[in-house]
């Protein structure tokens, strides 16, 4: 591998640890304040394309439209509160988790049925799918570069909302200690709805660049990426931000650099070395990299 | 006036608290004593809307605080330092303060606030960048008090304040109840240290196993031989 072509893929890693690590952090979010751990995330995520993919029928302007989808996804994601986990909240965690499997599987198949099974082109404008030359032989693709300048802000943005702000620095107390927080007079609800919204947000757009990264769409298309972020949180530590973003980059750069460097036939099986380090990293760290919870909660 | 009246709290099948009727009047300092598993933390977690007792009427100032939520409670002027401490660890002591407050209206008078926890407790002054869970035992104990202060209470729940402290630690804390006592806070204390709660207070109920026992004003009890053997070691 030359200069040209490590740049080239660590953009690509880069790019691809910063769409699992969208997903991730509402997954986290969401766990460390109702220790849920919400597969149907993938949903709003696939729903977030989806929009998009209806909106920009309309020739609206491309900027428009994902605001557009992100608001829908924040809709969905609200609704889904209000109505699969607020008469759930404070079962037990099994029940909490077969929730989720089944507003997840019911999503799924809401989607086939409302938009068939069959992959659509994702409208990915022109612009961004130009490649922008760097130098020195670097040459990096214009979804990668705005994947990760997009994420970089969401993430830069979250980080001023949860130091700055008293709802922020509440969801983080939530998580820490919820008795304590309702004693200090927090209204969990909100924190609840306020974790759904920044979730939504950042599932919505990282379902619009994960579409501009495949550029098809598909009913099915969340698994994978919740799957990653998923395990992305585990190797992090399970409801730990940080961690989950953390988490999120190892596995984006591990995907990329594997490929990058197996042969050919071997890379079909990436998704092996993926889960084979995740179980090495729980052998050695059980609570995950900055994880300081207790193990039995995953 | 907070008045319980026949309250009971359940865990399951777990009967802690099995009718209790005891009230705090305005600029009251009551205290609730009793051994170990007597349920007097049940009562307090049951008047701050974290368990809804089942059957029983909790009632402040003419709300049915049963039928609130525990933010709701607080927004009444309710406030709780809770057993503990339940300090969030991983935010500072600037923002465990701050958390106090977060149903104050009034929050231009934050500051100020802030200066008056500083001056009861001015090691927090010197902690209020760091990390919750840095701070020691005792420093946390002060951390949740001056939280629980940072609401500016009408009616404020301490439980335990002085567990685990040294001797010199439990009489600052004892010190401080009295002056919030003498600045007007009505205030419920739960204490193991029976002798210096019923030397602060006004009133006293003693709890055994979930019942109220023996009540009445807090000199009273201190020499009654009863409480005398059974609590104060005598
Ligand atoms: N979460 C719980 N689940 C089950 N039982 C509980 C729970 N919390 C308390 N209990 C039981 O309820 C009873 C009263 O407990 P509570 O904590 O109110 O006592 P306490 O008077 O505060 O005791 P201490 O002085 O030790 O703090 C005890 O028998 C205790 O074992
Ligand atoms: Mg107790």
């Amino acid at each position: 591998m030359n200069f040209g072509q490590f740049g080239q893929q660590f953009v690509n890693g880069l790019s691809l640890g910063s769409i699992y690590a969208l997903v991730a952090i509402g997954l986290a979010m969401i766990f460390g304040i109702l220790r849920l751990i919400n597969f149907a995330h993938g949903e709003v995520l696939m729903l977030g394309a989806f929009a998009t993919y209806f909106y920009a029928r309309s020739g609206l302007p491309f900027l428009v439209v994902a605001v557009l989808a992100v608001l829908t996804t924040v809709v969905i994601g609200l609704v889904m509160e209000r109505v699969a986990y607020r008469p759930t909240r404070g079962a037990p965690d099994v029940a909490l988790l077969l929730t989720s499997l089944g507003v997840s599987i019911a999503l799924q198949n809401a989607a086939v049925l409302a938009f068939s099974a069959q992959p659509r082109k994702f409208p990915t404008p022109r612009l961004i799918e130009q490649q922008v030359d760097l130098g020195a032989g670097v040459q990096i693709s214009g979804t990668n570069l705005v994947t990760v300048g997009v994420a970089l802000a969401l993430m830069a943005g979250l980080t001023l909302f949860v130091t700055r702000t008293q709802l922020g620095v509440s969801m983080r107390a939530t998580a820490e200690n919820v008795t304590a927080a309702q004693l200090m007079g927090i209204n969990i609800t909100t924190v609840i709805v306020a974790a759904f919204v920044i979730g939504s947000v950042m599932a919505g757009v990282a379902g619009i660049l994960w579409g501009a990264r495949v550029g098809r769409i598909e009913p099915l298309m969340g698994f994978i990426p919740v799957l990653k972020a998923f395990v992305a949180t585990v190797i992090g530590g399970f409801g730990s931000i940080p961690g989950a973003v953390l988490g999120a980059y190892i596995l984006g750069f591990g995907e990329i650099f594997l490929v990058a460097w197996l042969p050919d036939a071997l890379t079909s099986y990436r998704d092996a070395f993926v889960f084979t380090a995740l179980i090495l990293v729980l052998l050695v760290r059980p609570q995950g990299i900055l994880g300081s919870t207790e193990p039995e909660k995953i | 006036m907070l008045i319980l009246e026949d309250v009971h709290v359940a865990y399951g099948a777990i009967r802690a608290v099995k009718g209790i009727s005891l009230e705090v009047q305005d600029r009251e300092l009551v205290a609730l004593v009793g051994s170990n598993g007597a349920g007097k933390t049940t009562t307090l977690r049951a008047v701050s809307g974290l368990f809804r007792p089942r059957p029983g009427s909790i009632r402040y100032d003419g709300t049915d605080l049963t039928k609130l939520a525990p933010h709701e409670i607080v927004a009444r002027g309710i406030s709780q330092s809770p057993e503990g401490r339940q300090i969030f660890g991983s935010l500072t002591v600037r923002e465990n303060l701050m958390l106090g407050a977060v149903r104050r209206k009034d929050r231009a008078k934050l500051g100020d606030d802030l200066d008056r926890i500083f001056d009861l407790f001015p090691v927090l002054k010197e902690r209020i960048g760091q990390a919750g869970g840095t701070l020691s035992g005792g420093e946390q104990q002060m951390l949740a008090i001056g939280r629980a202060l940072m609401a500016r209470p009408r009616l404020l729940l301490l439980d335990e304040p002085s567990l685990g402290l040294a001797p010199l630690l439990v009489q600052r804390i004892f010190d401080v109840v009295a002056r919030l006592k003498a600045e007007g806070v009505t205030i419920l204390l739960v204490e193991q240290n029976a002798r210096k709660a019923l030397e602060v207070a006004d009133r006293g109920y003693v709890l055994e196993t979930g019942r109220i026992v023996l009540q009445g004003p807090a000199a009273e009890l201190a020499a009654n031989p009863e409480v005398e053997r059974a609590y104060l070691g005598g």
